[in-house]
């Protein structure tokens, strides 16, 4: 295991370089942040941008700065390209995961509303009542 | 000393390490990958209860106090603290392995206590919030909050807020904890006997994915 480490004296050749990019990623960060701080403050006072599209852009720029902090803070923008495959492919999983616990709560929403003692029943479409052809 | 793979070697042939990187560090990713997960569920669970529910409460509304400014409304400050805070550990934390592989143990040592220490203000800071929702009378099962549209909200949002940036802050706090604990063998000159500062490399891996957990939790409890 002693000599799986990082080699020493590969890294000195980049000192300025490797502490000018850490310092580079914090300011990508903090403007980042800045950025969406400012935008919540412009909706909250002036009402600007209609609110899914400023979701849109938060979820956007957090993936932006995910981005920065796994591929520079944690270096894996560095790894070779099989390690940051085993790290991203079962992630990907995430896709999936969002879309059908989103959509399956959106449901939830609408059976409730829907089917809210005292709703006036609409015109039955599923069941034994309705009839082919009758609709 | 070189670990470069040539055409002769072969990943998996045994002998060195898979990947070009040590076995501690990619365990270290694959225990961070699945943590990934448990937070994911975490958060995709809260985002799906608010899908379900017809109004939720204006995190704007809720998260608005800023410590010894009494009643004013500033929402997003303090949060924006706590995440500059958090920023800036992380950025301390790779100063600190960067100076891991300069085999600098003085620097080390003072970027690592730097990090120990924006940790402790990380965490001061989310007892304020905690203990000023709780006074305010949020808690587990308690939800003073009405929703965005002036109904009467459910536990929910209190549930999910206390439940998640809680598990959030106790990853922090046992990061703090590894940190003090890397910090004393760096005193001790534990890797300079070892003749590699790795240990600060994956200490440093937990503790900037508890910065990437604090993205998203910031943007879905304090900006959505």
């Amino acid at each position: 295991m002693e000599h799986t480490h990082t080699a020493a004296g590969h890294e000195t050749a980049h000192v300025d370089s490797s502490t000018k990019s850490i310092w580079r990623t914090f300011w990508i960060l903090l403007c980042i942040t800045l950025v969406e701080v400012g935008l919540a403050f412009l909706h909250l006072e002036y009402g600007f941008l209609p609110r899914v599209v400023l979701n849109a852009i938060f979820i956007g720029l957090t993936i932006v700065k995910a981005f920065y902090i796994v591929a520079e803070f944690m270096h894996l923008g560095h790894e070779i390209k099989n390690l940051i495959m085993t790290i991203l492919i079962p992630l990907l999983l995430f896709i999936w995961f969002i879309i059908a616990f989103l959509y399956e709560g959106d449901s939830w929403k609408n059976m409730r509303k829907d089917l809210k003692p005292g709703t006036p029943v609409e015109t039955p479409k599923i069941g034994p009542a309705v009839k082919p052809g009758h609709v | 000393m070189d670990t470069a793979v040539t055409a002769k070697k072969k990943w998996w042939a045994g002998g060195y390490s898979p990947f070009n990187v040590s076995y501690g560090k990619l365990m270290m990713w694959y225990f961070l990958m699945s943590d990934a997960f448990t937070f994911g569920a975490l958060l995709i669970a809260y985002g799906t209860i608010r899908f379900s529910s017809p109004s939720w409460p204006d995190p704007n509304e809720v998260f608005k106090s800023f410590p010894g400014m009494g009643h004013a409304e500033l929402p997003l400050m303090f949060v924006s603290l706590m995440t500059f805070i958090l920023i800036m550990s992380s950025v301390t934390m790779v100063l600190a392995v960067h100076a891991g592989h300069m085999r600098d143990r003085k620097a080390v040592a003072k970027w690592l206590l730097l990090t120990i220490i924006g940790g402790f203000a990380f965490l001061s800071c989310q007892a304020w919030e905690w203990t000023h929702l709780f006074h305010e009378g949020a808690w587990w099962g308690r939800n003073p909050f009405l929703n965005a549209d002036g109904t009467q909200a459910s536990t929910n949002f209190t549930n999910f807020f206390f439940t998640i940036t809680g598990f959030h802050g106790l990853h922090v706090t046992s990061g703090v904890i590894l940190n003090i604990v890397i910090l004393a063998n760096v005193l001790k000159g534990t890797y300079d006997q070892r003749g590699h500062y790795e240990m600060v490399e994956k200490v440093g891996l937990y503790w900037h994915f508890v910065d990437l957990v604090w993205v998203f939790v910031f943007t879905c409890f304090y900006l959505l």
